[in-house]
């Protein structure tokens, strides 16, 4: 079945935050940001901007009713900076105008006096001066230190990893309403409607009751407007409260691209230790995080870094600890994979690193380590492993074998291209890390036409999740689907949501879903029992829009029996509640088991590196994944395609550019590249992983948003293995691979 | 008073002619299917149709809205999504093809892909046979950051396989008026005096990216469909092309295939489909970007310019001049004319026997981005043979005509005067490449940015250098 918005999507009538139709008197705001990375200020002067055409008022610190602090996990972030500014692209102060145009035109007017201070854009020089935003965080698994004195074979290394910009094409944006007695309605193009709805409260000063948010969709958000939408909520809500008037702001690229934090860069050390069976014995890893100037969720992203630091492998010995670096860069955030990535990035150079040393494939220490049914991560849950089943059907469909010599061969005759070829397995873990967020809940109405209204905590931003939650409530009433409504994410509907994020929406809110349907359906097969005279309402099911009995058609309809059960004053509607049960952490120890399950996947990766000019293409992305049963596989596949992409983009022509001033260089899309048709791999090949094993997801279709992203990580692998067929000299590990970074790797004598 | 069709209203406004389509279509006409995504013509959301009245016939061309001045909408039929959609609340079969195959996620980049897709397949009677690689080009300037494309794709194949078909079941009934309707705007009204205007403006493509705000409260003078300037045409001496002529009109034009076997792989390295559609040959000189790709490919030709006196030029009576392209570039983003003198003409030599020409261009992506570094250059050569640089060398094949050009190594697009004065006359062999590049790294003085450090973009252009020889000899 297809995205339910698919048909409003290519009719261009799917509304988004800058195409809701404004109310009479609504006003347009644009923010001053600090030009430096970090700095006292001595003076801002707004008072040329006040005089501009269609000013209604500037806004700064001072003016504020409530609390200048939107952080959520650390109150370390002021909505407009008071007394210092700590990166370029810190809001400072707010210019509420008649127009668009006229409130950017009014904040180029605005100066500020700031006096420089010390730019540090380094996490490793941040760690040094001990500037960390949280203390750090280490996993222990065995004893590594004895494990490395009986190790025959121990490699050292350092990886760098750059940052990515989330590039969601619809750039972030709010729109605040007043309501009658000093209530807000404020749209927001966000992942986290609670969150929005807690900082408007914060710095407005209002009671959450007094404040409604409500999303339709996001024209995209990867994680990028997670906790990062919350900033233009706030200031929209506090140029609101000032000046009574409804107030918009929709983000120009620039804009967006400047203030908003990104992907976490990491640089990080690794010391892997193997027999002479290439068995890992031990693995120490040291993460440096760089989380930018505040907090926002850089500590439960580094806490996923370590969760997944030893990706789809078992080791029965292991140190990792992970340090939040605090930097001038805007803070960076939550993006697909939330850290995961990033430690298994580290894994792989290692593995790699090894193999080379060793004289083997790498993938050799990888399909012998790939951890089995009843390991033990290095945080305690015990694998109900696919890892090694999803290697095998991939190798058995796609022939790694082959695959290898097929490259080997190419390369053999051909001076200026050579191909590589690498292998990815991945595992990541599905839940919140957070146990407490590992909640959801959903209202369902049936009406007495038979329609039915869903809403949920669950944010629609092409992922499909509305898709997946309307077949939930469909499949469970035995209606079709185009009878069910998922209507848009509201504070007033469903109240204290976790955000859209961890792979987790279809989960939770399906589960919620499922289970206010089973309520709902129970009382009205309660009714029907009586009407077609059934035994029991084990007997009964809806089909084709009516009930049947024993699967026989009776002549009672969908309709005329939800219209007979609100006559007998049965209750139609429920608010059904969803908690995650099994799952526990305990960070005074770092063990428990924090995931209701994990999704696993093997990908194969080849490339072509043009030789001669640096350029390379990716041939082809061929994996097994591990759907548990898709419950829709063109939405499922979708994600998988989108998410190797991605993956892939990350790794090669993305790159976040700040200078030593730590202002942004990549930023706008003529500098900062993401995929294009054309550097798509020209094969994507999904093989469903067959696997009948119960699991927590939501009807056993397992999760999708983030796994496939770390296919991408790699074609990383595979242009540094077409590089070593060329020269003899072994490239670093640091990521992105840029055509610049290839050519400087071929030609390492000219570099 | 500019007039032009939206859809299916005659549009009559005096909102400033400098106003971008895209601003006017989403905040004053409400139609708000044509989305914002970069406003720079880099992510293909804003893409709408623009339908030229040529022969009686309209022509449909896709363009990014974001970068279009309502100056240059002054005649045409302007398509928004909104003036595709079937009434009666259906697909056409692209919008099908797209929901079939899962072409859409988070909807957001979605209608500009139908709308190129739909631009393709108006396009298409003319175009035949169709290939799936054609359906896929006519989208290179759409970027989507959910589907990985692969559904996309296959949805473009899919239309592409349908093709060609009854066109009718595209578009709404009211195209079939079109051409009649555009004929009864008339051009004399349709496009604002000319002698109150400032500024001007071709594609708009740079300028609307570098000065947006400063652009659409303004009222620019309209060069792009300028009819006088848009020819391509084959004189006795010179191939001459009218300064307006765009990336696309040289891409379809037979004169100029005749000479670049190769012209649709080289320019497809420029831009994106939308851009090509828009982009100006004296717009990308005038914007006088280090990297200017059609820069560097006419300076590789030794091309010359004519300026036309502009509407301020002393006297109205004043000829036009002529200058060598390579004359124009003084410093970075100076050049030797008047801020109103207006290329009106671009001529290069009609090449002799031996001739070959060669265009090679490395960005981060290899396509829809700006160069890090680019180059092309163009040669004679004899006497004739056949293989590659060893062949030569045994054979003595000598140049007897170089010029090569390179962008991102300098402050201006650079004729690489020394390299080509050097290489002719000489045998083409290893050590004479190996010279030339030595040559080349003395010419140029390439600085680290956003593209590239100096370091890579030294050791990029030895490289890319090398390659006009593996491409045009063979390795």
């Amino acid at each position: 079945m297809k995205n339910i918005d698919s048909h409003s999507h290519v009719r261009g009538e799917s509304i988004y935050l800058d195409d809701i139709p404004l109310v009479e008197g609504t006003l347009f705001a644009c923010v001053f940001d600090s030009p430096i990375a970090h700095g006292k200020i001595k003076s801002i002067d707004t008072s040329e901007a006040e005089k501009c055409d269609g000013v209604v008022r500037v806004i700064t610190a001072k003016d504020l009713i409530g609390e200048n602090q939107i952080g959520g996990i650390v109150p370390d972030e002021p909505l407009l900076a008071d007394g210092e500014v700590h990166f370029c692209g810190q809001p400072i102060a707010i210019v509420v105008a008649t127009s668009e145009e006229l409130a950017r035109k009014a904040a180029k007017k605005i100066t500020a006096e700031i006096e420089p201070l010390e730019v540090v854009t380094d996490p490793r020089v941040a760690a040094a001066n001990s500037d960390l935003i949280v203390p750090p965080k280490t996993f222990v698994l065995g004893d590594t230190a004895a494990a490395f004195m009986d190790c025959e074979f121990v490699f050292e290394g350092r990886t760098e990893q750059n940052g990515q910009e989330h590039l969601y094409i619809e750039t972030q944006g709010a729109y605040a309403v007043p309501m009658e007695n000093g209530g807000l309605k404020v749209y927001s193009s966000t992942q986290g409607p609670t969150a929005v709805q807690r900082a408007v409260c914060r710095v407005t000063a209002l009671p959450m009751h007094k404040v409604e948010v409500d999303v339709q969709r996001l024209g995209g958000g990867f994680g990028g407007k997670e906790d990062q939408a919350n900033a233009w909520a706030a200031i929209c809500a506090v140029a609101t409260q000032l000046t009574k008037k409804p107030v918009k702001y929709a983000l120009h690229r620039m804009e967006d691209m400047r203030m908003t934090g990104k992907r976490h860069p990491y640089s990080s050390d690794y010391k892997i230790g193997l027999d002479k069976n290439l068995k890992i014995v031990a693995y120490e890893a040291t993460f440096y995080q760089n989380a930018g100037a505040a907090c926002d969720l850089s500590p439960p992203v580094l806490e996923r870094t370590l969760f997944h630091c030893t990706n789809s492998y078992y080791i029965p010995n292991v140190t990792a600890t992970a340090y939040c670096c605090r930097t001038n860069l805007p803070p960076n955030t939550a993006f697909r994979g939330f850290g995961g990535p990033q430690g298994m990035f580290v894994i792989e150079s290692a593995i790699a690193h090894a193999a080379e040393k060793f004289g083997v494939s790498a993938s050799e220490i990888q399909r012998r380590n790939l951890i089995d049914d009843g390991d033990e991560f290095p945080y305690g849950q015990k694998a109900e492993s696919e890892a090694i089943t999803s290697w095998t059907q991939a190798d058995e469909k796609y022939d790694l074998a082959a695959l290898q010599k097929e490259a080997d061969d190419f390369n053999a005759n051909s001076k200026y291209f050579k191909k590589g070829v690498a292998v990815m397995p991945v595992c990541f873990g599905i839940s919140f890390t957070k146990t407490p967020m590992n909640q959801a809940r959903s209202l369902v109405h049936v009406y007495t036409d038979g329609s039915v209204a869903v809403s949920t905590g669950a944010v629609e931003m092409g992922q499909g999740v509305n898709t997946k939650i309307a077949q939930v409530a469909a499949t469970v009433f035995g209606i079709d689907v185009a009878d069910v409504k998922v209507h848009t994410t509201n504070t007033l509907r469903i109240a204290n949501t976790s955000p859209t994020a961890a792979s987790a929406a279809a989960d939770l809110n399906g589960k919620a879903t499922q289970l206010a349907c089973d309520t709902i359906r129970n009382r009205l097969f309660e009714v029907a029992k009586e009407l077609v005279e059934a035994a029991s309402i084990n007997d009964l099911s809806v089909r084709d829009g009516f009930v049947f009995r024993n699967d026989e058609k009776t002549s009672l309809t969908w309709a005329s029996l939800v219209m007979e059960a609100h006559l007998q004053r049965v209750n139609l509607s429920e608010h059904a509640h969803y908690a995650t049960p099994g799952i526990h952490f305990d960070w005074t120890n770092a063990k428990g088991h924090p995931f209701a399950y994990h999704v696993y996947g093997t990908a194969i990766v080849g490339v072509t590196v043009d030789c001669l000019r640096g350029r390379y293409e990716v041939d082809y992305v061929k994996c097994c994944h591990d759907f548990g049963t898709s419950m829709n596989t063109a939405v499922d596949l979708g994600q998988i395609e989108g998410g190797i992409v991605q993956g892939i983009g990350w790794m090669t022509m993305e790159e976040v550019v700040y200078d030593a001033d730590g202002r942004l260089r990549s930023n706008a899309l003529s500098t900062y590249k993401v995929p294009d048709i054309y550097s798509v791999p020209k094969e994507i090949d999904v093989l469903q992983l067959e696997t009948s094993r119960n699991n927590l997801a939501i009807f056993n279709s397992k999760a999708v948003g983030e796994p496939p992203l770390m296919y991408g990580i790699g074609a990383y692998f595979a242009i540094r293995n077409a590089i070593k067929s060329f020269t003899d000299r072994s490239p670093g590990f640091d990521c992105p691979f840029t055509p610049e970074k290839v050519l400087l790797n071929l030609y390492p004598d000219e570099s | 008073m500019l007039r032009f069709i939206l859809n299916n209203e005659g549009i009559a406004t005096d909102q400033p002619s400098g106003m971008t389509v895209l601003d006017f279509v989403r905040y004053h006409k409400n139609l708000k299917g044509t989305k914002i995504g970069c406003r720079e013509g880099d992510c293909g959301a804003c893409t709408v149709l623009v339908g030229e009245l040529i022969d009686g016939m309209v022509r449909y061309r896709s363009m990014t809205s974001c970068l279009m001045p309502l100056a240059n909408a002054a005649g045409k039929h302007i398509v928004t999504i909104e003036g595709i959609n079937p009434t009666d609340g259906s697909l056409t079969p692209v919008q099908q093809a797209m929901v079939d195959e899962s072409g859409t996620q988070c909807g957001f980049c979605t209608v500009g892909f139908v709308m190129s897709l739909t631009g393709f397949c108006l396009g298409t009677p003319t175009r035949s046979p169709v290939s799936s690689d054609q359906a896929i080009s006519s989208i290179d300037g759409n970027i989507c950051r959910c589907t990985g494309y692969k559904s996309i794709e296959r949805a473009a194949c899919r239309i592409g396989e349908q093709l060609p078909v009854n066109i009718a079941q595209y578009i709404p009934e009211y195209f079939s008026d079109i051409a009649l309707r555009l004929q009864g705007l008339g051009s004399d009204d349709s496009r604002p005096e000319t002698s109150n205007l400032r500024s001007l403006v071709g594609g708009g493509t740079d300028l609307y990216v570098q000065r947006h705000d400063q652009m659409s409260a303004s009222d620019p003078t309209p060069l792009l469909y300028d009819d006088r300037l848009r020819s391509i045409r084959n004189t006795d001496e010179h191939i001459e092309i009218g300064g307006s002529a765009t990336v696309t009109d040289l891409l379809e034009s037979p004169v100029m295939h005749a000479i670049f076997p190769h012209l649709y792989k080289h320019l497809k390295l420029v831009s994106s489909t939308p851009i090509r559609n828009m982009a100006t040959l004296a717009g990308n000189f005038v914007n006088a970007s280090p990297i200017g790709d059609m820069t560097v490919w006419f300076l590789a030709l030794d091309a010359e310019i004519e300026l036309m006196p502009g509407t301020q030029a002393p006297s109205p009576a004043s000829q036009p001049r002529t200058i060598n392209l390579k004359d124009l570039y003084l410093g970075y983003k100076q050049l030797a004319k008047q801020p109103d003198e207006i290329i009106s003409k671009v001529r290069f030599k009609k090449p002799a026997s031996g001739f070959k020409f060669n265009f090679e261009k490395v960005c981060k992506r290899t396509y829809l981005d700006i160069a890090t570094v680019n180059t092309a250059i163009s040669l004679t050569y004899s006497p004739p043979y056949e293989g590659g640089v060893a062949a030569a060398s045994a054979d003595g094949v000598v140049l007897s005509y170089v010029h090569v050009a390179a962008g991102g190594v300098a402050p201006i697009p650079l004729y690489l005067k020394r390299t080509s004065e050097f290489l002719r006359g000489k045998e083409i062999t290893e050590e004479t490449i190996a010279a030339a590049n030595e040559i080349i790294q003395a010419e140029i003085s390439p600085i680290s940015d956003v593209r590239g450090t100096e370091q890579y973009k030294r050791l990029l252009i030895r490289q890319l250098f090398r390659a006009h020889f593996v491409e045009l000899f063979g390795t």
